[in-house]
């Protein structure tokens, strides 16, 4: 019971602050929805480091493997990808409290309609194999942004390879 | 613990996407009719001999010169730039050869209906275009437009409109379509409005904002603010409303905004992701794509508001959507055979057939205004703006770069609209062609443009 108003408050909170993308929020969330779980605080180290709750947080506990990348046109884990998701669901099972969205892209070689789909499929790929390993749905958000947000600039093979990707990004 | 939950979804309910909205824009106003004599009804493609054809196009007489709220220097000045927004149209679309107003004779009030004729015979212009504007009462323009043969010395046709003092351009462009149509015997296209994405900023930081703007790239208006990114716009038939994808509240929505209240609202409340909105020929239904755990489908919602009804069911991306222009059929992409293909179906969602069956993938088809042709972006390697017919033959490419794609029809069936992106750089353009061809040519505007979409002939 009080996990599941733990859960809808941070939903609450969530959703409230991200509506409110230019000004702060007019009331502080409940004092419930304090992200840093207790059972971490104290088990974390005194000194220096990202928090918990952060995304460095969880990019440094995976090793940079936040990102799991496709073959054109495709959506399929492979086995890199494989690796680089069992190490997400490993942190997500340690710290309980996290919830994520996974973005879903698409290199610039195609048709912007089609490449939010595709940017669809491939998030709810990487989302179902993290379920596929324990980790509750209600956890994992996708979203696909198509083509519109690449990180590699180019118009080569290279850049395409690295603008096809599913990113696990904290949101909490 | 249910007070938590009612105010989670009266929090949904709340207009979150109204801060991404610049001013409103004004609405479109009808205009009157006043006479017409002389018009070619009917059209025709002969792409012969026309577009040689020398055409002078004289300063409009003004019976008093007199302020105007049309511009800074009242109804002579204005009759000089109604003739120049009707040069650059027939010259910038390839059509004819035209000349002036600059450098020609300015005619009097009493010889827009009794031409000079000895001074316009030695022009190498075979027609002739003389006009007047007269400022009312009221604040509103009257624009007379008369369309001569200089050889015959007779008249072939003139119409005259009642206009606002705001908008003046639109009696420029009625009586370029007029001109344009009474010579090539084709319906009528420049009075008519254009909704794009306007993008500046570096590759992997795009800021990309919904704006509007004449079939010239007058009247330009920002929309949105580019908070969030905007994509896909589409004008209602009767310019009413737009239909666009934003992420502004995070995720990919789609909104209808209403250009007379400067307001919108979501097309529907489902959290699942939602895309490529479309209008029905008659206003009266909003296609749209959205996806269910990955699979994407086509629904139909009613412009209204209300429940959506599915259109495609097979687990491939099924996307987009163009009505033909009786609204019976609808043609779409899908990649349920492997590849982007497209596919003709019912408007109720029956009998889907493929009808793409050359190499390559086909994706973002649009049905004709005319019925006739179907356009798309085909990928082979490149992406090329083509058409076909809607049974699938008589495939043609219109364009040959390295990125063109989602082609827009202009609202005679006549001229394709599509945007380019230059390879490495990421810059986009906005670019027309005929359906000949000929006369590819980029659109001026105030930054990259991409996702432009033609409204139809105004009202």
């Amino acid at each position: 019971m009080k996990r599941q108003i733990f859960l809808t408050a941070v939903l609450t909170t969530t959703i409230a602050l991200a509506g409110c993308k230019t000004a702060a929020p007019e009331e502080l969330p409940p004092q419930q929805a304090v992200v840093v779980p207790e059972a971490v605080a104290t088990a974390a180290p005194a000194a220096t480091g990202p928090v918990v709750g952060t995304q460095s947080h969880f990019v440094n506990a995976v090793n940079g493997q936040n990102v799991v990348f496709f073959d054109t046109d495709r959506y399929n884990i492979d086995s890199a990808d494989a690796a680089a998701l069992q190490t997400q669901a490993q942190y997500l099972m340690r710290y309980a409290n996290i919830t994520v969205t996974i973005e879903g892209h698409t290199d610039e070689r195609g048709t912007r309609d089609y490449n939010i789909a595709l940017g669809e499929r491939r998030a709810n790929s990487a989302k179902n194999y993290l379920v596929g390993l324990g980790v509750p749905s209600n956890r994992i958000a996708t979203v696909s942004y198509g083509k519109e947000r690449p990180t590699a600039m180019g118009s080569n093979a290279e850049a395409w390879a690295q603008n096809r990707r599913a990113v696990t990004v904290v949101i909490n | 613990m249910k007070n938590i939950f009612v105010l989670f979804s009266l929090f949904f309910a709340a207009p979150l996407a109204a801060q991404d909205l610049g001013s409103a824009p004004p609405p479109v106003e009808q205009l009157e009719i006043l006479e017409e004599e002389g018009g070619l009804t009917g059209s025709v493609t002969d792409t012969s001999d026309w577009q040689d054809l020398g055409i002078a196009i004289a300063a409009f007489a003004t019976d008093r010169d007199q302020p105007t709220g049309a511009n800074a220097s009242g109804t002579a000045a204005l009759g000089q730039e109604l003739a120049r927004v009707i040069s650059a149209n027939l010259k910038n679309n390839g059509l004819f050869k035209p000349s002036g107003p600059d450098g020609l004779p300015q005619p009097t009030f009493q010889q827009v209906t009794a031409p000079q004729w000895a001074s316009w015979s030695n022009r190498s212009a075979e027609m002739l275009v003389h006009g007047y504007v007269k400022a009312g009462a009221d604040g509103r323009l009257t624009v007379g437009c008369y369309l001569y043969d200089v050889a015959l010395k007779s008249e072939l046709v003139r119409q005259g409109w009642v206009v606002s003092a705001r908008d003046w351009r639109r009696a420029a462009h009625k009586c370029s379509d007029l001109v344009y149509s009474r010579l090539s015997g084709e319906s009528p296209f420049f009075d008519s409005r254009i909704a794009y994405i306007a993008e500046t900023g570096p590759k992997d930081n795009r800021t990309k904002r919904l704006a509007i703007m004449d079939s010239d790239g007058a009247n330009h208006r920002f929309i949105t603010t580019g908070r969030a990114t905007a994509l896909t716009p589409r004008y209602s038939p009767d310019y009413r409303q737009l239909v666009y994808l934003s992420y502004v509240d995070g995720n990919p929505r789609i909104y209808v905004y209403d250009i007379g209240a400067g307001k919108q609202t979501l097309v529907t409340q489902s959290t699942n992701p939602t895309f490529a909105p479309r209008w029905s020929p008659d206003g009266r239904w909003i296609l749209y794509s959205m996806a269910v755990a990955g699979n994407t489908d086509i629904y139909r919602v009613s412009a209204e508001g209300g429940p959506s009804i599915r259109l495609t069911t097979t687990p491939g991306i099924d996307v987009g959507g163009s009505y033909s222009p009786d609204g019976k059929k609808i043609v779409f992409e899908s990649d349920r055979s492997g590849s982007q293909q497209l596919y003709v179906m019912d408007s109720d969602g029956t009998n889907q057939k493929r009808i793409s069956f050359f190499g390559g993938r086909a994706a973002t088809p649009e049905w004709s205004p005319r019925g006739d042709q179907i356009a798309f972006t085909h990928i082979a390697g490149d992406f090329r703006v083509a058409v076909m017919n809607p049974s699938g033959g008589g495939l043609r490419f219109l364009t040959d770069d390295w990125q063109d794609e989602a082609p827009t029809w202009a609202p005679n069936g006549r001229i394709l609209q599509y945007f380019r992106t230059e390879r490495n750089s990421g810059r986009t353009s906005l670019w027309q062609v005929d359906l000949t061809g000929r006369n590819e040519r980029r659109l001026d505007t105030p930054a990259d443009a991409s996702d432009p979409a033609w409204g139809p002939i105004l009202p």
